[in-house]
C-alpha cells in the first residue's frame, strides 16, 4: 500500500549540517542551506543570477557515504543527508583550491573575502615556486613547454586595452565563467566571448582573440558587473588603480534609474571627486539581475564628453 | 542572439569544405549568394540552431582536412551557415589538439612519445627523431609533433601521418623508425597512394594467442576479411542480433543481468542495469552510443576490434540500440584512428543495404541507424558526458553528475553508452547465454577480459584471458621480459593505474583481485618495465599527460596538474624547493585536493600513479629516479 505524503512534507527535507538537524526546502542546494543555518561556505564560481558552473572547487562539503566531495553551490539537499562542512578532508581541498589560485592568478583586486579565505585557510601559494614568466606564445591544445624547473606556472599576460570602455586583464582571471554566462545564456545573448584552449592554457577570449571592437560585444558591461577578480574593469577604474587614484574611501555610491528608456533598470553610480568612475547595478533587483546596456553601463561617458 | 561575423569572407576551399559536411547554402542569410528573394524572413530560430550545431566537429574537420586550418573567415562562415557565435565555435575548436589556426606545412607527422613506446625504445623517442632530424615543429613542407599515445603500443613506435588536401592522407606508421619521415619528406608532395593505409603489420603479431586458446570476442581478428559482410556472417556474424530479436528487450536485459557483465571502459558499471535504465526511462527519443574513444596511454583494445572486426561492432550497437529503445546511435571514434572510422563507416554501408541498419533491421520491422563521428585529438572526450558534448558540438567538458546518462545523456535524452569491448562482450552473452557466460572468470568478475601488453616483453600485443588469470601467466604468455632481463615494475590499468612489484605477479586479474591489492584494471593496460627504464622518466611522462589533457573546466585539475607535473621536474632535477619533505608533502596535498574535489575521472585519478610510485620507492635514484639517466642498451625501434 501507498502512503501519500502531505504536501506541506514534501516541501521540506531534513538533513543534518556539521552535527545540527536543520531543515530546508526541497530544491536547495546544500549552500543555500548552509547559509540559512549561518555556516559560511566560501564561493567564487557561484552567483545567484547564474546557473551554477561548479567549477572553482572551494565550495567543497563532505557529504557522508559520497566517495569524493560534492560542490555545495549546486548540490540540491536531499532528506537524511549528513553534511560536513568543516572536516580535514574539506579544509584541506579549500585550502589547495585556494593555494593553487592564488600561486597561478594576480588576485590583488579580488574581492575581500578571497584574502580573508586565503588567510583563514592556510594557503601558501609561495610553496609552489617563484612565478614563471609569461610564455611567448600560448601553448595548443595538447602541448605545453615546462616552466624552468623551480619555477610555477602562472596566467599572466599582457593587459588587453582594445577599446575605451573596459580593460580585460586575464592575468587575473580565475576562469569562474561568469563572464561568459553572463555574455550568454544567462543574461546577454551575445556570446562574445567563452572559453577556449585546454587545461592550464584555458582562457577566456573571442573567436581567434580578435580585439573586442572585432568581436560581437555590444558592451553592455555585464560581464563586468560578475567578474569577481577585477580582470574586467572600466578603463576609468583602471586607471585610476594605475596611478594609485583610486580610493573607494573617497567614494560615493547613489542608487538612481537609469535615465536612457522606460524599462527602469537601477543603478549604482560609483562618484569619487565629482567624476563617475564606475556604474553597477544591484543584483537583487527583480527586473534587471544586475544587468544593463550599454548605456546604462557607460552612458556617463557620453554625459561627461558632450558636458 | 547577435550573431555577428567578421566581414572577410572565406576563400574558395573554405567555402567548399564547409560545404562539403553543410551542403551548400539556401538562402544569403545563410552566406550564399544574396537575392532578392530572400527578402527579411527569419531563417529558422533558435531551435533549429540548436540541431544544426552537431555538425560543428565535423566541418571543423573537413576544414582542417582540407585547407590545413581554420582562418577566422572559414570560421565566420561556418558560424553563419550553423547560427553560431565564432567565439563559441572557436571556443569548441580550441580544445582539440588536431585543430590548428595558423597556417603550417602540409604535411604533419604526430609522433607517440607516450609511456609504451618510451619502454619499448628505451628512452624518448621524441629525443631522438629530434637529434636526427630536426626539432619539432621545424619544416616547410613536412613537420612533426611528439604526440600522446597514438592506441598502436604494441609495436613500440607508431606515428600518425596526416597530409592536408583533397583528398588529402590520413594513416599510421606502426612500428615508426626515424626513417620514415626522411621517407615521407623524399615522397615531396602528394603521399595518398604512397603509403598504402591497409600495410598493416600481420595481425598474427597484433593477437600473439593461437584460435585454439580459448578466444572469444578475439577470435575473428586477423582472421575474416574485415571488409566483407559475408566472411563476418559466415563466421557467426549477426547470430547474436538473431536471437537477441527472439528474445525481445526483456529477454536480452535477462540475459545480461544473468551474465554479471562489468562495463570494460574503466567504471566496472553493470551493463545489464544500464541497458535496462536506459530501456525503462519513459522520455523520447533514446540513443546508444559506442565509446571507441580510446586514449588511455598504453590502450590499443577497441582499436584493434574495429579494425579487424568492424561488422561486430556495427552488430553490437544494433542489439544495443533495439533492446534499449534507440533508434540513433554514434560510434565515437578517436580522431587519431583513420583506418577505424574508415572500415567502421564501409561496414556501416553495407549492413545498411543488406538490411540490417535502417527502417526496418532484420525484418523486425524496427528501426535503428548508426552514424560514425570523428574525435579531434582529446582524452578527456572519452568520458562519457564529455563524449556527449563533444557530439553536441560543445567543448569536451564533463558535465555535473547526476543526472545520469540514462536519464539525461546525449541531446538531454536517456542514453546508454557503453565501451566496445563491453559491446562485443554482449554478443558473446547472447551466443553462449548468460548463465553460461557468468561460469567464465571470477563469480564476481565474469567472462574474459583483454589486456593491451605492451613495453619491454618478447610478444606484446592484445589478449583475451578469462577474468582472475594471473598476471605471471600473462607476463609467461607473452614470453617473458625481454631479453631475459629482471622485471623492475608492471604498469598495470593505464595513466590513471598504478604499479605492480615484481613480488606481486600472482596477481589475480579480475576486478575484485586487483582492488583488493589497492590496483585497477583500467583499460587493460599492461606495460612491461625492466631494469633498465627510467621509472621516473615514465611517471613524469604521465604527469605531463594529465597536464596536457586536463580540460580546464575545474581547478583542482586545471592547476594541480600543472603543480604536480612541476614538482616532478624539480625532483627529476634534484632541485627540492624547501626539503625532499616539503616536496612529498606537496604532492600528497595535490594528490588529495585533485583526487577529492575534481569534478571527473580525469582529476580524480591524476595523482594516481605519481602515488604508486612513490609508495614503492620507485622515484628513488636506484630506481632509474633523479640521476639515474636513460639507458642505452636494449632494443632502440627509432
Ligand atoms: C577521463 C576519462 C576518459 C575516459 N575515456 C574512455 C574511453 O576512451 N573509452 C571508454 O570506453 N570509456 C572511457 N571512459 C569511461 C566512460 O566515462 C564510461 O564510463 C564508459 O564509456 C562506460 O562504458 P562501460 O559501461 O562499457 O564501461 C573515460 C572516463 C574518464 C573519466
Ligand atoms: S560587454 Fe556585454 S557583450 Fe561585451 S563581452 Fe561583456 S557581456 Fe559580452
Ligand atoms: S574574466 Fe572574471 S568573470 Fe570572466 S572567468 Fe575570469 S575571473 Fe571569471
Ligand atoms: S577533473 Fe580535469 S578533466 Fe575533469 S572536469 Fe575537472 S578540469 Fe576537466
Ligand atoms: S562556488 Fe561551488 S564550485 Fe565554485
Ligand atoms: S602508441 Fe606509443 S604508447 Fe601507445
Amino acid at each position: 500500500m501507498t502512503t501519500i505524503a502531505p504536501v506541506a512534507f514534501r516541501r521540506t527535507v531534513e538533513l543534518t549540517i556539521d552535527g545540527r538537524a536543520v531543515t530546508a526546502r526541497e530544491g536547495a542546494t546544500v549552500l543555500e542551506a548552509c547559509r540559512a543555518a549561518g555556516v559560511e561556505i566560501p564561493t567564487l564560481c557561484y552567483l545567484e543570477t547564474l546557473t551554477p558552473v561548479n567549477v572553482c572547487r572551494v565550495c567543497v562539503v563532505e557529504v557522508e557515504g559520497g566517495r569524493a566531495l560534492v560542490p555545495a553551490c549546486s548540490r540540491p539537499v536531499a532528506a537524511g543527508m549528513v553534511v560536513r562542512t568543516d572536516s580535514d578532508r574539506v579544509r584541506t581541498s579549500r585550502r589547495m583550491v585556494l593555494e593553487l589560485l592564488a600561486s597561478s592568478v594576480d588576485l590583488s583586486t579580488a574581492a575581500g573575502d578571497v584574502h580573508r579565505w586565503i588567510g583563514e585557510y592556510g594557503a601558501r601559494p609561495e610553496r609552489h615556486g617563484p612565478s614563471a614568466p609569461a610564455a611567448p606564445t600560448r601553448p595548443h591544445a595538447g602541448h605545453h613547454a615546462e616552466p624552468e624547473v623551480g619555477s610555477a606556472a602562472t596566467v599572466v599576460q599582457p593587459v588587453k586595452r582594445d577599446n575605451n570602455l573596459y580593460v580585460r586583464d586575464y592575468a587575473k582571471c580565475i576562469l569562474c565563467y561568469k563572464c561568459v554566462e553572463a555574455c550568454g545564456e544567462d543574461a546577454q545573448n551575445t556570446f562574445a566571448i567563452a572559453v577556449a584552449g585546454r587545461g592550464f592554457d584555458a582562457h577566456i577570449s573571442t573567436e581567434l582573440d580578435v580585439a573586442l571592437p572585432e568581436s560581437a560585444c555590444v558592451y553592455c558591461g555585464n560581464c563586468i558587473g560578475v567578474c569577481p577578480t577585477g580582470a574586467l574593469m572600466f578603463v576609468t577604474e583602471h586607471d585610476l588603480r594605475a596611478t594609485g587614484d583610486w580610493d573607494e574611501d573617497r567614494q560615493a555610491v547613489t542608487r538612481t534609474v537609469c535615465p536612457y528608456c522606460g524599462v527602469g533598470c537601477n543603478l549604482e553610480v560609483h562618484v569619487q571627486d565629482d567624476r563617475i568612475v564606475k556604474v553597477t547595478s544591484p543584483l537583487d533587483h527583480d527586473v534587471t539581475s544586475g544587468n544593463l546596456c550599454v548605456k546604462g553601463r557607460f552612458g556617463f561617458a557620453y554625459v561627461e564628453a558632450s558636458g | 542572439m547577435d550573431l555577428r561575423t567578421t566581414g572577410a569572407p572565406p576563400d574558395a576551399r573554405e567555402r567548399q569544405a564547409v560545404d562539403s559536411v553543410l551542403g551548400p547554402p539556401e538562402s544569403g542569410w545563410a552566406g550564399g549568394e544574396r537575392t532578392p528573394g530572400d527578402g527579411r524572413a527569419a531563417a529558422g530560430g533558435l531551435a533549429r540552431a540548436r540541431r544544426r550545431r552537431q555538425v560543428l566537429l565535423p566541418a571543423l574537420h573537413a576544414l582542417q582536412d582540407r585547407v590545413g586550418w581554420i582562418s577566422l573567415p572559414a570560421l565566420g562562415y561556418l558560424c553563419q551557415r550553423l547560427d553560431l557565435a565564432p567565439a563559441e565555435a572557436y571556443g569548441v575548436a580550441s580544445a582539440y589538439a588536431l585543430f590548428s589556426f595558423e597556417p603550417g606545412p602540409p604535411v604533419v607527422v604526430h609522433v607517440c612519445d607516450d609511456v609504451a613506446c618510451r619502454a619499448a625504445c628505451g628512452g624518448d623517442p621524441a629525443a631522438v627523431l629530434a637529434a636526427r632530424v630536426g626539432p619539432a615543429g621545424s619544416g616547410a613542407t613536412l613537420t612533426w609533433q611528439p604526440s600522446p599515445c597514438l592506441g598502436h603500443c604494441e609495436h613500440g613506435s607508431a606515428a600518425l601521418v596526416l597530409e592536408t588536401g583533397e583528398p588529402g592522407a590520413r594513416m599510421t606508421l606502426a612500428p615508426f623508425a626515424a626513417g620514415d619521415i626522411e621517407r615521407i619528406r623524399s615522397l615531396g608532395g602528394s603521399l595518398g597512394g604512397a603509403l598504402d593505409p591497409d600495410v598493416l603489420p600481420a595481425p598474427r603479431a597484433i593477437v600473439p594467442q593461437a584460435a585454439g586458446e580459448g578466444l572469444r570476442i578475439l577470435r575473428r581478428v586477423g582472421r575474416i576479411d574485415p571488409a566483407s559482410i559475408d566472411a563476418y556472417r559466415a563466421a557467426g556474424g549477426y547470430e547474436a542480433l538473431r536471437r537477441a530479436l527472439q528474445l525481445g528487450p526483456a529477454g536480452v536485459i535477462g540475459e545480461l543481468k544473468e551474465s554479471k557483465l562489468l562495463g570494460r571502459g574503466g567504471a566496472a558499471f553493470p551493463t545489464g542495469t544500464k541497458w535496462e535504465a536506459v530501456a525503462r526511462n519513459p522520455a523520447r527519443p533514446h540513443y546508444f552510443v559506442a565509446n571507441a574513444d580510446e586514449s588511455e596511454p598504453g590502450t590499443f583494445k577497441d582499436r584493434v576490434l574495429i579494425d579487424h572486426d568492424p561488422y561486430a561492432v556495427v552488430e553490437a550497437l544494433t542489439v544495443a540500440g533495439l533492446t534499449t529503445g534507440a533508434e540513433q546511435g554514434f560510434v565515437y571514434v578517436r580522431g587519431e584512428y583513420p583506418l577505424a572510422v574508415a572500415r567502421l563507416e564501409h561496414a556501416a554501408a553495407e549492413a545498411r543495404s543488406r538490411g540490417l541498419l535502417g527502417e526496418d533491421v532484420m525484418g523486425s520491422g524496427l528501426r535503428f541507424d548508426l552514424e560514425v563521428r570523428r574525435g579531434a585529438g582529446a582524452y578527456i572526450a572519452g568520458e562519457e558526458t564529455a563524449l556527449f558534448n563533444s557530439i553536441e558540438g560543445r567543448r569536451p567538458e564533463p558535465r555535473n553528475k547526476p543526472p545520469y546518462p540514462v536519464d539525461r545523456g546525449l541531446f538531454d535524452k536517456p542514453t546508454g553508452v557503453n565501451n566496445v569491448e563491453t559491446l562485443l562482450s554482449v554478443l558473446e552473452v547472447l551466443t553462449v547465454g548468460g548463465g553460461a557466460y557468468a561460469r567464465l572468470g571470477t563469480p564476481e568478475s565474469t567472462g574474459t577480459r583483454l589486456f593491451c601488453l605492451s613495453g619491454r616483453v618478447v610478444r606484446p600485443g592484445l589478449y583475451e584471458l578469462e577474468m582472475g588469470t594471473t598476471l605471471r601467466a600473462l607476463l609467461t604468455m607473452g614470453g617473458g621480459v625481454a631479453g631475459g632481463r629482471p622485471l623492475r615494475a608492471v604498469l598495470l590499468g593505464g595513466a590513471a593505474g598504478s604499479f605492480v612489484g615484481p613480488d606481486e605477479l600472482d596477481l589475480p586479474l579480475s576486478f575484485e583481485g586487483v582492488r583488493a591489492a589497492g590496483a585497477t584494471l583500467g583499460s587493460g593496460v599492461v606495460v612491461v618495465l625492466d631494469d633498465t627504464v627510467d621509472v621516473a622518466d615514465i611517471v613524469r611522462r604521465v604527469a605531463r599527460f594529465f597536464r596536457d589533457e586536463s580540460c580546464g573546466q575545474c581547478v583542482p585539475c586545471r592547476v594541480g596538474t600543472q603543480r604536480q607535473e612541476e614538482a616532478l621536474g624539480r625532483l627529476a632535477a634534484g632541485r627540492p624547493l624547501g626539503s625532499l619533505d616539503a616536496e612529498l608533502a606537496l604532492l600528497s596535498d595535490l594528490d588529495a585536493v585533485m583526487r577529492d574535489a575534481s569534478i571527473c575521472g580525469l582529476g580524480q585519478t591524476a595523482s594516481s600513479l605519481v602515488a604508486s610510485a612513490l609508495r614503492r620507492g620507485l622515484l628513488s635514484p636506484a630506481h632509474g629516479g633523479p640521476g639515474a639517466g636513460p639507458v642505452a642498451d636494449g632494443r632502440s625501434a627509432i
